[in-house]
């Protein structure tokens, strides 16, 4: 680690040419013995690895019908070869989807598949043994797919290799090869109700904290709710909100809508988390019982409304699957949707013309929009489909007078991920997370230059984390990458707010600007 | 020869038959646990079944993913369909209107195969990341087809068939009542081929064809929110565990 070369950046369409085994060094730290038991897998590879292996592949066969679909359907056709950015960064083949996916899939042919089991006909299917090499393959591989769903776009029949890392991991741990990273914040989160291990109290004063600071800053007392009964709203938001940079600048900005809303809301210390690193791991009954602390919370509060905060594989499991994992969620009100992303919620306020802003406090930037991947091709926003590429920039242009997107095949569904989700925003992965972010560095780049774009705007805690350290490495400012509800924090215009110039209070019919 | 064919003709199809029918059957039985569909996705049913038919008809993923595949592979199962509807004047008596008015174009068809068929074959070999993923049954699959459309062509054109004969034979075993096969070379080759090409098709990547039926990323509504999805094992899971 340390010791790689930073790629240069060019078109961001170039395709690297193929260079075996570029990345076969890169794998992750091992689960200890008690990340793996607090979440029920063995402490360390089993006896019968190789035996437990197959038959937990020939559970999830039958339990998941995207994996045996797919593991059978592909054509290698080839569509999707060049579609990944860990293979467009690193050129390591193995980082093309259909290959990732191959990995599975050969061993899939060998124990399940009539071809693949008769010895004369194996060679033809490309039907392998699992053998020690294949796994330590599997571990690497499967460990440099960021679960994206970028190939699936591409692919004639909708191959998603983000099923088949999922079903990957799955039975790396329950032969008790899990990943340190994903596995030592699930046990967090079963235990704390956070990623971070934040305890209630140390929240109660972070968000003390805040509330002062914007107190400070505009003069208006904004609150922070935690664990407040009987509040109307529950706003559940990715831990790193609380304290990370500029994550938190968001958290200031949903605050200061809900004020302004006049809306009652809180937070609650028992459900403190919407990541659910669960989903890395491909396992369900863990995401479920993450998902379920939500649903305690929210019955124990008697809210009547969830929202969740910016958060990308957060609002996947929140959107697609919090109604499977813990619904049915018919005690809250079903005037809403459940559950409501914070940029929805916002949005509609601005739509119905409750928020004032003054556009020109984000005059010194000119901003474009990463789609984050889980939020672009997992799930939707509003009640139109491409509501979650509408909305958020809706926001942005409610708030800011500078927007500017990068190219098309980089945006929207085809977005390139940030390099750091799906369980890889960890250290011992930088050389991938570096090399991973090239597309999405070629294409920002390119408006830099052309669109004098100075700032890039998110809306998911993984990426905004994964920016801030990997920018500086392509030779731009960590602080160029701010969350949407910081630039809405920024420009909202609070009734009663003292502004920077004027020591007067402000009536609310006098604020510079209003923006229907 | 006519009795060895006859018998090997039963035997792919009920291979094909019962194989296919096995592989439905276990597709529509696994549950899908979770809700993904690839979004922007329809939200309404009526909607998945015009994104489905776009994914058939048109090959929309593949048209925005490369253009040189989709063409190559537009150009080879268009010709494939063509070729099959031409097919079928020997399997029905009398022939239907609409078989008729397709035979001159499923004959060009055979040409516009060979195209296809041989411009992805040259992928297959010439293009780095494509050899890469390729392995032997990728490229004996092309190989196959190759050789029945070219066997197919070279009795159109080199060296005609008693097509009277052949389609006395063919029918002759749908109605088993066996008729002599034209002892000819190249017919027999042909023959064997797609016979070949029936066995293989419920063991091997051809399973692509239903396969896209299955697909949860594309078959799903997207209506996660408004209607809750569970899969019976997840059910169960729920009971036990609460
Ligand atoms: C529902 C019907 C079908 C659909 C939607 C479909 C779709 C596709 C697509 C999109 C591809 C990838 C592009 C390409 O390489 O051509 C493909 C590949 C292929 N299909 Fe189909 N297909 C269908 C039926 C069939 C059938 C009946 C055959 C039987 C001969 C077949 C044989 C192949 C082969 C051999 C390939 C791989 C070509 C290569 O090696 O590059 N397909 N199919
Ligand atoms: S695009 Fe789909 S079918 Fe084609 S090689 Fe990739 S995974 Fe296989
Ligand atoms: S899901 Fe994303 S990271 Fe994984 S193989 Fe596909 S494109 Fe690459």
């Amino acid at each position: 680690m340390g010791d790689y070369k930073i790629p240069e950046l060019g078109e961001y369409a170039e395709i690297p040419p193929v260079c075996e085994g570029a990345m076969s060094h890169s794998h992750p730290y091992v689960a200890a013995p008690e990340h793996q038991e607090a979440l029920g897998f063995p402490g360390e590879l089993v006896e019968d690895w190789h035996g437990k292996a197959i038959g937990r592949l020939g559970e999830l066969l039958d339990q998941t019908r995207s994996l045996r679909v797919y593991l059978d359907s592909c054509v290698r056709c080839g569509a999707c070869t060049d579609k990944c950015h860990y293979f467009l960064g690193t050129g390591d083949p193995k980082n093309m989807p259909v290959a990732r996916q191959d990995l599975l899939r050969k061993v899939y042919r060998r124990h399940f598949t009539a071809l693949g089991k008769f010895p004369l006909t194996r060679w033809l299917v490309g039907a392998e043994d699992l053998t020690e090499e294949v796994l330590d393959d599997w571990y690497s591989y499967f460990h440099q797919c960021s679960q994206c769903r970028r190939c699936s776009v591409y692919c004639p029949y909708g191959i998603d290799t983000a099923e088949i890392s999922m079903a990957a991991r799955d039975i790396m741990d329950h032969i008790g090869k899990g990943q340190k990273y994903c596995n030592e914040i699930i046990a967090k989160v079963h235990k704390i109700g956070n990623n971070l291990g934040l305890p209630g109290p140390a929240l109660e004063n972070t968000l003390e904290g805040l509330e002062e600071d914007i107190e400070e800053e505009t003069g208006v007392k904004v609150r922070l709710p935690l664990d407040e009964k009987g509040a109307d709203i529950l706003l559940v938001t990715p831990s790193a909100d609380f304290f990370a940079e500029p994550h938190v600048d968001g958290l200031i900005g949903y605050a200061k809508v809900f004020h302004q809303a006049g809306a009652s809301w809180t937070i609650s210390s028992y459900a403190s988390e919407a990541a659910n690193f669960a989903m890395f791991i491909g396992s369900y009954e863990q995401m479920r019982e993450v998902a379920l602390r939500i649903r305690k919370a929210a019955l124990d509060l008697g809210v009547k409304r969830l929202v969740f905060g910016e958060c990308g594989h957060a609002w996947r499991v929140a959107y697609g699957f919090l109604n499977t994992l813990a619904g049915p969620w018919d005690f809250l009100d079903p005037n809403y949707p459940v559950p409501q992303h914070i940029c929805e919620y916002t949005w509609d306020l601005i739509e119905k013309g409750q928020l004032k802003f003054d556009k020109s406090a984000n005059d010194h930037m000119t901003l474009t929009f990463h789609d984050s991947c889980n939020i672009a091709r997992a799930t939707r926003m509003g009640d139109k489909p491409g509501g979650q590429f509408e909305i958020p920039r809706n926001i942005i242009k409610a708030v800011c007078n500078n927007f500017v997107d990068m190219a098309e095949d980089t945006i929207r569904e085809g977005t390139y991920c940030c390099g750091g989700g799906g369980g890889l925003l960890t250290d011992d992965l930088m050389e991938l997370r570096v090399k991973g972010a090239k597309p999405r560095m070629e294409a920002l780049t390119q408006v830099v230059k052309n669109d004098g774009v100075t700032h890039m705007a998110a809306i998911c805690a993984i990426c905004k984390s994964q920016f801030s350290k990997v920018m500086p490495e392509y030779g731009i400012g960590m602080d160029r990458i701010v969350s949407v509800h910081q630039l809405v924090s920024d420009a909202i215009v609070l009734d009663g707010q003292v502004t920077g110039e004027e020591t007067d209070k402000l009536g609310g019919d006098a604020a510079p600007q209003t923006e229907e | 020869m006519t009795a060895l064919f006859a018998i090997l003709f039963y035997a792919a199809t009920a291979v094909l038959a019962v194989g296919l029918a096995f592989k439905v059957v276990q597709y529509a039985r696994t549950p899908a646990p979770l809700k993904i569909p690839t979004t922007p996705a329809p939200v309404t049913t009526g909607g998945v079944v015009l994104r489905m038919l776009r994914e058939v008809v048109l090959f929309e993923s593949l048209f925005k993913s490369n253009k040189w595949i989709w063409l190559f592979g537009y150009m080879f199962h268009g010709a494939l369909l063509l070729a099959m509807m031409r097919h079928l004047r020997y399997f029905i008596h009398p022939v239907w209107d609409w078989v008729v008015l397709v035979q001159p174009f499923g004959l060009y068809a055979g040409f516009a195969m060979l195209a296809g068929l041989g411009a992805l074959w040259f992928r297959r070999i010439f293009v780095q990341r494509i050899r890469y993923i390729s392995g032997p049954s990728d490229h004996l699959m092309l190989v196959l087809l190759i050789g029945i459309t070219a066997s197919g062509l070279a009795m159109s054109y080199v060296s005609r068939t008693d097509i009277v004969a052949l389609k006395q034979f063919m029918l002759g075993l749908m109605r088993f009542n066996w008729q002599p096969l034209p002892a000819e070379p190249i017919l027999m080759a042909h023959l064997g081929m797609v016979i070949a090409l029936m066995i293989v098709f419920p063991f091997s990547k051809l399973l692509h064809a239903p396969g896209l039926f299955f697909s949860p990323t594309r078959n799903q509504v997207d209506n996660a929110r408004e209607k809750r999805h569970l899969a019976p094992w997840a059910a169960k899971l729920e009971a036990g565990g609460e």
